[in-house]
């Protein structure tokens, strides 16, 4: 699924990631660790494909449209309301089903009340909440998560355990994460930064 | 370099007698021409930068651009004081040829702003190709345009005209651009070389202290 | 419909939705359109024509369209949407067309009431005039769409942008100015449809790498 060779990635000056091979076959779960700086979001972006490496070659086995992507940022706009966020994501996915899939999302995250409010409005657990509905609306094949459980509070994290329980049986996932031990369980292979 | 400066000097005897404005237009065309072929390159390199992606014709493409840029400058000022000479004043909008250098000349500065503007990467490269790539487009556009701006007052008749020379001021103007061309090429070299060692010297300190 | 114009329908929707909701922007450059026309009438002289102004019409339609410009990708910066536009598989060419034409939409829609000011405050504008407008509206919006985002990826973004801009700008004015005073015409409307071809078609097939790394 990931192939990943001698990749390194420098912006002008500054090397963000340093040297990283590795393969991940499909359905694994890739745990990434490492201090702050150490190059853990870069290579989520590079995998996810939102950059391309300065060096080295990494092949992902999944197009744009299998892969799910979760940054620090939430990647969804505060002027619009929660609906109409996954709304527009949902037609530039091409998610069949739209209507009720947006649905069944919003409940299982419990947005649906707050579905018709703006996200400028939503506090920060939920737009981490919204940002993860975004990211496996489409149902992706590889799922790319940087720090998920970021401002989640204790509800939300339990019920993004059990998700994730449920998605390493069947996806392929890369996770990063300050927390391991939540997700040790389910790592197949693990990759310390410096 | 120096057969180069020397090339362009020597020309300078050879039309003494045509008096100091038509020894400046020897230098003023070659001088814009050459800026034009910088700025082509540079887009070709950025082209390149875009299909590949090899990051060495980000620098190859600024480079040459930055070449461009300066001879853009020298155009205008020899176009200055060449109009100073013909019409006794520092600045005509009767000359095309002027007018899209001044154009050209802000469309390139602000390329520079941009690049300055944004943060070194492969975003940096990509978004400076694309707008080279522009430039180019925007010369022949922008030159329509001037030759159509006059038309507001007068109509321009199109005619073309031929090198309008005689035989042995065709071959000095030759001499002269072919020396102009030698100088952009030996300046563009040795800029290049002089970032690239930077670029090494800088990769080699990283290396040292990384480890 | 194909998936391409439903993509680029979702997105132009999206920007007309935003500024509905916000109405931050549109309000701003009607405002800043009258206003300009108002300063020119006290910075042209008593005995000048009516070519300068229609001159000035067009400085004042391509200034108030920078207006517009420097706020277009503000809501894709918040939150790094763009990331989130990037990522999906829709052609990321799709993304500056529907930027493009709900740029397209505001500026029509100030012009709905600059024009008339225009034609109330200083002359009348003939018809070759409007269609002079419509067709640099198409360039301004497709250049200036591009360019904004180049702009807002680096550090100075707003202070850039008129930089970028204005040297693309100069045949559009040339182009809009010469349908409207010149006795050519057609000359100068067939040189604005050359312009819209020729920097829509790069604008469209440049915008992948200019919001990709």
């Amino acid at each position: 699924m990931i192939k990943a060779d001698r990749v390194e990635k420098r912006y002008g000056r500054a090397w963000a990631l340093r040297s990283v091979s590795f393969e991940l076959g499909a359905g694994e779960l890739l745990l990434v660790t490492g201090p702050n700086g150490s190059g853990k979001t870069t290579l989520l972006r590079l995998i996810a494909g939102l950059a391309t490496p300065t060096r080295g070659t990494l092949t992902v086995s999944a197009g744009r449209a299998d892969v799910g992507y979760l940054g620090h940022e939430p990647l969804v706009y505060r002027d619009l309301t929660g609906l109409e966020n996954l709304d527009l994501y949902g037609r530039l996915y091409r998610i069949r089903e739209r209507r009720e899939r947006i649905g069944m999302s919003l409940e299982r995250f419990g947005l649906w009340d707050a579905r018709n409010e703006r996200v400028s409005t939503y506090s920060r657990g939920m737009v981490q909440r919204l940002a993860l509905c975004r990211a496996l609306l489409h149902d992706p094949a590889l799922l790319v998560l940087d720090e998920p459980f970021t401002a989640l509070d204790d509800r939300a994290a339990a019920l993004l355990d059990t998700e994730l329980a449920a998605f390493a049986a069947v996806k392929t996932l890369v996770v990063s994460t300050h927390d391991p031990e939540r997700i040790d369980d389910f790592a197949t292979q693990r990759l310390a930064l410096a | 370099m120096a057969a180069a400066l020397g090339l362009v000097f020597f020309v300078a005897p050879v039309d003494a007698d045509q008096g100091i404005s038509q020894k400046i237009f020897y230098f003023h065309v070659p001088l814009a021409l050459t800026s034009y072929v910088c700025f082509g390159v540079g887009a070709w390199k950025g082209l390149r930068l875009l299909w590949t992606g090899a990051a060495r014709y980000d620098l190859e493409s600024y480079t040459a651009i930055h070449q461009g840029t300066i001879f853009g400058a020298l155009t205008l000022l020899t176009g200055s004081i060449w109009a100073k000479a013909s019409w006794g004043r520092w600045w005509v909008w009767s000359e095309d040829q002027l007018v899209l250098f001044l154009v050209l000349f802000l469309f390139y500065c602000a390329y520079f702003m941009l690049r300055f503007s944004v943060e070194p990467g492969s975003r940096r490269e990509r978004i400076s190709a694309v707008y080279a790539l522009f430039g180019v487009a925007l010369i022949p556009v922008s030159f329509l345009a001037i030759r159509l701006s006059k038309n507001f007052i007068h109509p321009v008749v199109f005619t073309r005209h031929g090198p309008q020379m005689t035989h042995s001021m065709f071959a000095a103007f030759c001499v002269a651009w072919a020396a102009v061309l030698l100088v952009a090429y030996v300046m563009y070299r040795v800029e290049l070389a002089g970032k690239r060692i930077d670029a090494n010297l800088q990769d080699l300190r990283e290396a040292l202290t990384a480890s | 419909m194909s998936a391409y114009a439903a993509d680029v329908a979702a997105l132009a929707r999206k920007d007309l939705r935003l500024e509905l909701r916000t109405r931050e922007t549109l309000p701003a450059m009607l405002l800043f359109v009258v206003a300009t026309l108002v300063v020119f009438h006290f910075a042209l002289p008593p005995r000048a024509g009516h070519d300068a102004a229609y001159g000035l019409l067009w400085v004042a339609l391509v200034f108030t369209a920078l207006l517009g410009l420097g706020r277009a990708w503000v809501p894709e910066r918040e939150g790094s949407v763009l990331d989130g536009l990037v990522l999906a598989p829709c052609d990321r060419s799709a993304i500056w067309l529907g930027k493009t034409l709900a740029t397209l939409a505001f500026l029509v829609g100030v012009e709905v009431i600059a024009l008339p000011a225009f034609a109330v405050f200083f002359a009348p504008l003939p018809v070759r005039a409007l269609a002079g407008v419509a067709l640099a509206n198409l360039g301004i919006c497709a250049v200036g769409s591009l360019v904004a985002a180049m702009a807002a990826a680096g550090r100075t973004r707003e202070l850039i942008l008129p930089l970028l801009f204005l040297p693309l700008a100069i045949p559009l004015i040339v182009g809009g100015v010469g349908a409207t005073i010149s006795p050519h015409k057609a000359e100068y409307l067939l040189f604005l449809v050359l312009y819209d071809a020729v920097f829509s078609i790069l604008s469209w097939a440049a915008f992948e790498y200019v919001v990709t790394e």
